[in-house]
């Protein structure tokens, strides 16, 4: 009976302790949140925040042993959530809820009366909508604007996100910058660091980017207003997030609410969440989650080295490769300067006649790259003995013009060349250079003594090599020791090679999944050669490669990078002692080759000594591009002016339009809609329509015959507004995909700005099937140009049947074409003044089509007659808009270049038969025009590419087979919402040079035969 | 006018190569696939289905295919690199063989890719490619009228084993029935494919019908979840990480719409765009024939599942009218007005929660699968859809963590729902 009250008793005493406990753990991508909840009265008894560095199970092990010590005798209820806790809480069998149903819980909870709520955490975004239809949302696969975008931007500006934050509530001024990846947008802050913007706006822009890549990326054009409840970690943090946000939003107070518990928030509502199944101790709990255990999930591969033995046959194998040094002090003679000013690094080097090396020096320029230069330019005169005798310097990299107008350097060299010449001192029989440095991928093949053929990265693989140092700094470590502790790996783990935001996810998972340091830093090593291997230089098979290869660039420093290359190319490389430093030391021999009279024009020691010059930022009002662009003024009153697209930046007379078809065609499409020649009056007082033609995608190219039919028709033909990046933040909210490409996010822009014009409706037809040219087996339009008109009217919630037509037709058919637009204008016009409309609608394409083919003969002409190098560049029609080009036809022209598209030339060559299905119409005209190229000696072709176009991840590799087998070079440019001519002209620039060796190399062959 | 070939000669499989060669096929629906096979297996080719899903798949995908192709591209020519660098098979006397669809998506160039990716280390082995619309004649298998009724017949089968495990599946009372009565079922199917014996369906999809319906089951209420999507990706394990394997630990239905589905859209399109542009009205007649006796199957088809109390697959005229209310049927490029179709269809037989499954930077699916979600929505505002995107870097814990919240919203629906009853 006793027996029976005390258990009865005890019974009763458990109920009621076990009835007031709730535990929630909120494990996500980098901290570990644990609150108790008492049931009865939902006050918060307990909460903690730990940072886990990866170590989840330990962390939350440690977390649980404080609560054991704080409640020993109690039971939890208790939940799991966050990212990171899945895997653990799916071992432990411990209960899961989802991080944002947590949220929705605690919100209902404690803010029962907020409409919104926006939480952003390490790698997720969410927003919640709580009024008017709840709906919970998250951020796609890339992640952009989050708590890793703000970290990887930080370390980018060279300060913690704390200092970030600090700087940006001092901002005078934001800029754009791309927010949807931190990829591109290191892409648009790099320029603007070297640019010397000051870094309190960068960082307040960057702040910015994350509002707006959250209000209209995240949710989509459902207004974010009313209370709206701010959550997690980097909104508890940062002030000027929070302030842009609520500034962009216009919230007042009362309407911005931030709790003082946002970081431990989701915590809360797991544990709120909690059900009676999951019933523990902290010590049951402890002992569940230490016996969890880590899964196979993580995909492996093999070991760098198998042992020792191995390991040190390497070393000595690349040891082979060395200079030879001379000493500064005693040397007596003459010496070579090499600059490679690159976008992050700054690299020198002084060498002897022999190329023994006198000086050299790697730094990273934090922005100021002159001030590193000239402040090692002092030193090194220093160093120097009275014998030393500088003859000449040659200066490559971004910083090449900066460089060459500052210091006076003998020459500017493109970084191809300067890498080829360093490579050939090392192996004179070098067939293939590939060099991968903290930002870009280069690769180049060598034949008969020039360079055949020119890889470089993409923007979305950029950063690979500054990603294992940001990486190592995160562990605490300095990027030597974090490779060293790879290779002896046992199990690498594989971590993608998509990009370094995918990456950087991987990372974490395989952290989570209890991956130790070894396996993560030898796997990310071999993630990077996979990124250049397979995304750069696509080859399928090691003999494609070369037998002389010969490796360089700062990350070939790191051993396990190198084995990683060895390994996946099966082939034996060189890899100079120098490797960092390559492009300095080519620039050095080419100064040392090219050294006319001994005499350098370089600053003395002297003028050195007494060097200064001022930065000022401005914005150039030169045209409608209106770029910022940074002036810098030398002593000498001579200026130098960078981030301009053209040369009316830099004060010169522009090259005039008359070279660059890219310009006459985009003004040609333009004038199709002056008032003019259309809009005639309707005589029987009839409503004139004012219809809105998108200058976009399909109706980029139709614009004539659109703008042509309508006036036939008496309407009156409105233009929408010319592309810019303004253009498109008005748009953005209603874009659907974050992938899609950049002319078709453009598109929402050109809608709002033909609405904003009170137009009667916006014309926007669908087109399976383009116009059949016959040079084709079929004859579509991409999915996203046939079909754009669907996805417009499901996402712009102010289009709607009336005032947005999209009717289907196939113009190759015109009865149908006749009856299904007439259907779709809903009696405003007859068939009969229709069919009559598209005879003038036809015309006045044809017309345009004659143009263009006469403008390109035209200049084409002139070229030859001026014996001026041709460019073929050659993608869509719409990549004719300067907004998506972003200007690269008069970057070719200011290089002396003129300028065809492949509309203008691919009529002149024969149909040609590909090994893919030819069924587009815009990529048969690609096919026929780089037929046409390689019948002519002068002409180079340059393929545009749109981001995100799937099509062309076939056309591209078809339209170099094409090249390649008639011994032409191929050069592609990746081109999306951001603009970063600087590489596109080093690409253009090495494609040149190499044309040029390649001729020379001809020469030679020609007479050597005679 | 002059033409210019730079068109790579590339083997041709010959008659001969019938008897003496194996012909490989990508795993996109197990027990599809099986059942279609055993029709070419009568008429003497020796195929074999592959079922791999090793990491190393897509290691060589990656090698050989340019990185921006799509995630189908990449496991299905991964998968078959794989298998022929096996040792399994001889590479001088294997064939491989992939669908073509034709249309205007990039998926109708998978077998120049395939071809390319091929090159490098197999020259020698032919691909084939198994379409209806014309492309790469002389390489493709031999399919007569009499073949294609079988095909149709077989997709009908499969549909209807597949939909009927994932109805008995989760509710089961006694572990494995469902799996033996599944394989039971496939081997009668292929029983009955020799000969005119599997034209007779009503008599086949009833013996079905009573086999599933002997599996005891629970009269549990769980969430059930649709799949939609980028064809291959919706249905192929390799592809979405075992979404169906995830649902069901998950404690979820899922819920898969019919392969025949696709295949009566495909006809329809050509239907409708002789009917929208004036094109070819002959061949529209002759699909319209093809049609009409599809649906008039799938309608019976559908009648007696719903004798037998299960869910029958979706009527097509059907599908038809709900992508009406969202898209034109002109959006006819990779699975196009179908996907939105589907996603109605779900929700108005009950299966409100919707993963829609697309490879990332998938062309099509912009439109009709992201781009759709949102006017499907305007139309029913509890529906819960949770577009994934699937790719060799995606990672899994990312995809989860989607669907985990999707699940979310759908469980505490179904409470909701629940407890609504009980009141």
């Amino acid at each position: 009976m006793c027996y029976n009250i005390n258990n009865f008793i005890n019974f009763i005493l458990e109920k009621v302790i076990t009835m007031a406990n709730f535990l929630g753990i909120d494990v996500g991508s980098t901290t570990v949140k644990m609150t108790i909840v008492e049931s009865e009265t939902k006050k918060i008894v307990y909460s903690s925040y730990e940072r886990h560095f990866s170590r989840v199970k330990e962390c939350v092990l440690a977390g649980l042993e404080k609560v054991r010590q704080a409640y020993p005798n109690l039971r939890f209820k208790t939940a799991i959530t966050g990212s990171a806790g899945l895997g653990l809480a799916q071992k432990s069998g411990v209960h899961f809820v989802q991080e944002v149903q947590a949220a929705f819980v605690a919100i209902k909870k404690y803010y029962a009366d907020a409409d919104v709520a926006v939480e952003l955490g390490g790698e997720d975004a969410k927003i919640i909508f709580l009024t008017g239809g709840t709906e919970q949302r998250m951020n796609g696969s890339c992640a952009g604007g989050t708590g890793a975008f703000l970290d990887q931007m930080a370390t980018l500006l060279n300060v913690n996100v704390q200092e970030m934050d600090e700087l940006a509530l001092q901002a005078e001024k934001v800029y754009p910058i791309a927010s949807r990846c931190g990829v591109f947008a290191k892409s648009d802050v790099q320029p603007l660091i070297n640019q010397g913007a000051a870094k309190a706006d960068i960082a307040a822009s960057i702040f910015q980017a994350v509002v707006e890549q959250t209000v209209s990326g995240l949710a989509q054009g459902r207004k974010i207003k009313g209370k709206v409840l701010f959550l997690g970690g980097p909104l508890y943090f940062s002030k000027a997030l929070r302030k842009a946000f609520v500034t962009t939003l216009g919230l007042d107070s009362e309407h911005a609410i931030f709790p003082e518990n946002a970081p431990i928030f989701i915590s809360v509502g797991a544990a709120l969440s909690a059900k009676a199944e999951t019933e523990y101790s902290a010590e049951e709990l402890q002992q569940k989650i230490a016996s969890a255990k880590a899964s196979d999930e993580v995909a492996r591969g093999e070991a760098l080295f198998k042992n020792r033995e191995e390991y040190e046959e390497f070393v000595a194998r690349h040891k082979r490769s060395d200079l030879q040094f001379a000493d500064i002090r005693t040397y007596q003679g003459n010496a070579y300067l090499g600059i490679d000013s690159g976008s992050t690094t700054t690299k020198l080097m002084l060498i002897t006649e022999d190329c023994r090396v006198l000086y050299s020096h790697y730094q990273a320029n934090n922005g100021q790259p002159l001030d590193i230069v000239v402040e090692r330019l002092k030193e090194m005169y220093a160093l120097c003995g009275s014998g030393v005798n500088v003859c000449a310097g040659a200066v490559t990299g971004y910083g090449e013009d900066m460089m060459k107008s500052a210091l006076k350097m003998d020459f500017g060299i493109v970084e191809t060349v300067a890498h080829f010449k360093a490579a050939l001192h090392f192996n004179p029989k070098v067939d293939f250079i590939i060099d991968i440095g903290g930002q870009d991928i280069k690769c180049f093949k060598v034949k008969n003594g020039a360079i055949d053929s020119i890889m470089l990265n993409e923007a979305c693989s950029s950063g690979c090599g500054s990603f294992i140092q940001t990486f190592a700094k995160a562990m605490d470590m300095d990027v030597e020791s974090f490779a060293r502790l790879g290779l002896f790996a046992p199990a690498p783990v594989e971590l993608g090679s998509r990009c370094t935001v995918f990456m950087n996810s991987a990372v974490k998972q395989a952290q989570k999944e209890g991956a130790s340091v070894e396996d993560i830093s030898a796997g990310l090593s071999s993630s990077i050669v996979k990124n250049a291997v397979y995304k750069v230089i696509r080859a399928r098979t090691p003999e494609e490669l070369g037998e002389h290869i010969v490796v360089q660039g700062g990350t070939f420093m790191n051993d396990a990078v190198l084995r990683s290359f060895e390994k996946e190319t099966g082939k034996e490389v060189v890899r100079p002692a120098i490797a960092g430093l390559m492009g300095a030391f080519g620039a050095a021999i080419y100064a040392k080759e090219n050294a006319v009279n001994k005499q350098s024009s370089m600053l003395s020691k002297e003028l050195l000594e007494t060097f200064t010059y001022t930065s000022k930022c401005a914005v150039c009002h030169g045209c409608t591009s209106h770029c910022n662009i940074n002036i810098l003024t030398f002593e000498d009153g001579s200026k130098y002016v960078s981030g301009n697209k053209c040369e009316r930046g830099a004060g010169q007379k522009p090259q005039s339009g008359d070279w660059n078809i890219y310009e006459y065609k985009y003004n040609r499409l333009l004038a199709c809609a002056d008032e003019k020649d259309g809009g005639r009056a309707t005589t029987n007082g009839e409503k004139t329509w004012t219809v809105g033609i998108p200058l976009q995608l399909i109706t980029f190219e139709q614009f004539p015959l659109w703008s042509a039919f309508f006036k036939a028709l008496g309407c009156k033909v409105v233009v929408s507004d010319k592309s810019n990046r303004e253009l498109y933040f008005r748009g953005q909210h209603t874009v659907a995909s974050d992938t899609v490409c950049y002319p078709a996010k453009l598109m929402h822009g050109h809608i709002e700005s033909l609405l904003d014009k009170g137009v009667d409706f916006v014309f926007y037809p669908s087109e399976s099937y383009n116009l059949d040219e016959h040079a084709s087996i079929n004859h579509y339009n991409c999915p996203i140009v046939a079909y754009y008109g669907e996805l417009l009217k499901a996402n712009n919630e102010r289009l709607n049947e009336t005032n947005f037509l999209s009717p289907y037709v196939d113009l190759n058919e015109r009865a149908s074409t006749v009856r299904n637009l007439h259907k779709s204008f809903q009696g405003k016009f007859t068939k009969k003044a229709i069919d009559r409309a598209l005879d003038m609608g036809f015309s006045a394409l044809a017309e345009y089509h004659k143009d263009i083919v006469k403008k390109s003969d035209e200049i084409l002409e002139k070229a030859r007659a001026e014996k001026k190098p041709i460019v073929v560049l050659t993608g869509r029609p719409y990549h004719a808009d300067p907004e998506i080009n972003h200007g690269i036809g008069k970057l070719l022209n200011s290089l002396g270049i003129a300028v065809l598209c492949e509309d203008g030339v691919c009529e002149k060559a024969p149909l040609v038969e590909v090994n893919v299905l030819n069924q587009w119409t815009y990529h048969a005209r690609m096919y026929r025009a780089a037929e046409y190229v390689c019948r002519q000696k002068d002409m180079q072709l340059v393929q545009l590419v749109s981001f995100g176009c799937g099509i062309d991840a076939i056309t591209t590799d078809e339209i170099r087979a094409i090249m390649e087998e008639n011994g032409k070079l191929y050069t592609q440019i990746k081109i999306d919402e951001i603009n970063n001519l600087g590489v596109v002209k080093i690409r253009l620039r090495s494609m040149l040079a190499a044309v040029t060796e390649q001729e020379k190399g001809a020469k030679y062959d020609a007479n050597n035969q005679l | 006018m002059q033409t210019i070939s730079y068109k790579k000669a590339t083997p041709v499989f010959t008659e001969e190569m019938k008897s003496t060669y194996k012909i490989l096929i990508p795993n996109m629906l197990p027990y599809h696939f099986e059942i279609l096979c055993e029709i070419f297996r009568q008429k003497g080719y020796d195929i074999e289905v592959l079922t791999t899903e090793d990491r190393a798949i897509i290691d060589e995908a990656l090698k050989h295919v340019h990185n921006d192709t799509c995630y189908p591209a990449l496991c299905v020519i991964g998968q078959f690199i794989d298998a022929l660098k096996s040792g399994k098979y001889d590479p001088d006397k294997t064939a491989v063989l992939i669908t073509q669809s034709g249309g205007g998506c990039r998926a109708s160039n998978y077998v120049p890719l395939l071809r390319r990716a091929l090159s490098a280390e197999f020259p020698q082995v032919p691909v084939l490619s198994l379409n209806f619309s014309g492309l790469e004649k002389g390489n493709g298998l031999e399919v007569d009228l009499k073949t294609l009724l079988k095909l149709a017949y077989g997709i009908f089968y499969a549909d209807a084993v597949m939909s009927l495990y994932n109805q008995c599946k989760p509710y089961e009372k006694i572990v494995g029935q469902t799996e033996q009565v599944r394989d039971e079922c496939i081997a009668y199917v292929k029983s009955t494919l020799c000969g005119r014996k599997c034209r007779k369906y009503k008599t086949i999809v009833k013996k079905l019908l009573v086999a599933f319906s002997k599996i005891e089951r629970t009269n549990e209420k769980k969430v059930k979840v649709g799949i939609v999507g980028e064809i291959y990706v919706k249905y192929s394990p390799l592809a979405n990480s075992g979404l169906e394997k995830f649902l069901y630990a998950e404690n979820c239905e899922p819920v898969v719409p019919a392969l025949m589905d696709f295949v009566m859209y495909c006809i329809v399109n050509n239907i409708n765009d002789a009917k929208l542009y004036n094109h070819n009205k002959l061949v529209a007649f002759a699909y319209n024939l093809v049609y009409k006796h599809l649906l008039k199957v799938q309608r019976k088809v559908i009648r007696m599942f719903q004798e037998t109390g299960f869910e029958p697959p979706h009527d097509f005229e059907e599908l038809r009218r709900l992508a009406d209310k969202v898209l034109h049927q002109g959006v006819k490029m990779g699975e196009g007005w179908l996907i939105p179709a589907e996603m109605l269809a779900l929700y108005e037989s009950g299966t409100e929660n919707i993963v829609c499954a697309q490879p990332f930077g998938c062309l099509p699916n912009h439109i009709v699968g992201k781009g759709a979600a949102r006017a499907v929505k305007a139309l029913h505002e509890d529906v819960n859809i949770v577009p994934i995107d699937y790719d060799p870097s995606a990672t899994k814990v990312n995809q989860e963590n989607r669907l985990k919240l999707m699940l979310a919203t759908a469980r505490e629906r179904l409470e909701e729902k629940n407890a609504g009853k009980k009141i």
